[in-house]
């Protein structure tokens, strides 16, 4: 479906991920995070949203355990960071699906 | 339930068995829960307490006798080595799966935010103290303590 963000126009699914990465921009992230709460985002959560895009352009699974060990973030910064499910979140704010992992 | 459209905001894990299915179940239930923004507590109670004691929770097997999904029959299940066997066999599966060990699992909860809890009456029962326990527990509560924490709108008890 299409949703209009920061003036622009996406398509997103019904939970509001992104259905196509290349629509993504800073400017998206930014009003997607609002909608989730997060009213900041520093280098840490660019950070951690340049990782993630990462790991999806190389088609690699994410998990909770996986972050962990990613170097950038650990798990309890991770849930600082992006609070109330954060892999969830990180992802939709970075624009791509919502990982299907229960770990 | 109407009045918070039955959301689940919490949700409060007894495991009282500690074979490895059934540990690994509730702590893939508990940090299920705090991915999807759920808070989360364990009541560790009687076998469940060897999930959080140092000495054995790297130790932990599956269950082959009395566990028809097995599909070993009951007397070949009870020979030596089949546990071993069978939970060598499942902990690699669980690697592909990017499943945690258990100490492991237990640091990532933690991290994650999952409160953990010994129960009184058990540790006794086992002559178990604090020290003997993962670190990450939160502290020794009795049943009534366990119940108190269980309060408020949106939660909800599984009993393992």
């Amino acid at each position: 479906m299409d949703k209009t963000i920061s003036g622009k126009t996406i398509q997103v699914n019904e939970e509001g991920y992104l259905t196509n990465f290349s629509e993504w921009d800073k400017d998206i992230a930014l009003a997607i995070a609002m909608e989730e709460h997060i009213e900041e985002l520093g280098p840490k959560h660019w950070k951690i949203i340049e990782y993630l895009q990462d790991q999806f352009k190389q088609e690699i699974p994410l998990s909770i355990r996986k972050i962990g060990k990613s170097g950038v973030v650990d798990i309890e910064e991770f849930y600082a960071l992006f609070p109330q499910g954060p892999l969830k979140k990180a992802t939709k704010i970075a624009g791509i699906p919502k990982p299907a992992s229960c770990i | 339930m109407n009045e918070d459209n039955g959301e689940l905001k919490k949700m409060m894990i007894i495991l009282s068995k500690a074979s490895l299915e059934n540990v690994y179940a509730a702590f893939i239930l508990a940090n299920g829960a705090r991915m999807e923004g759920i808070e989360a507590e364990m009541f560790f109670t009687f076998f469940g307490l060897e999930a959080v004691n140092k000495k054995k929770l790297e130790h932990l097997h599956v269950a082959t006798v009395g566990n028809p999904a097995m599909h070993i029959p009951t007397l070949i299940g009870g020979l030596p080595g089949m546990e071993a066997l069978a939970t060598s066999m499942m902990k690699k599966e669980m690697e592909k799966l990017d499943m945690p060990g258990v100490h492991e699992f237990l640091d990532i909860l933690k991290a994650s935010g999952v409160k953990l809890w010994a129960c009184k009456l058990a540790m006794e029962m086992f002559h178990l103290k604090k020290e003997d326990m993962y670190d990450g527990i939160g502290g020794i509560i009795t049943v009534g303590e366990f119940y108190k924490k269980s309060s408020g709108k949106g939660t909800h008890m599984m009993f393992i």
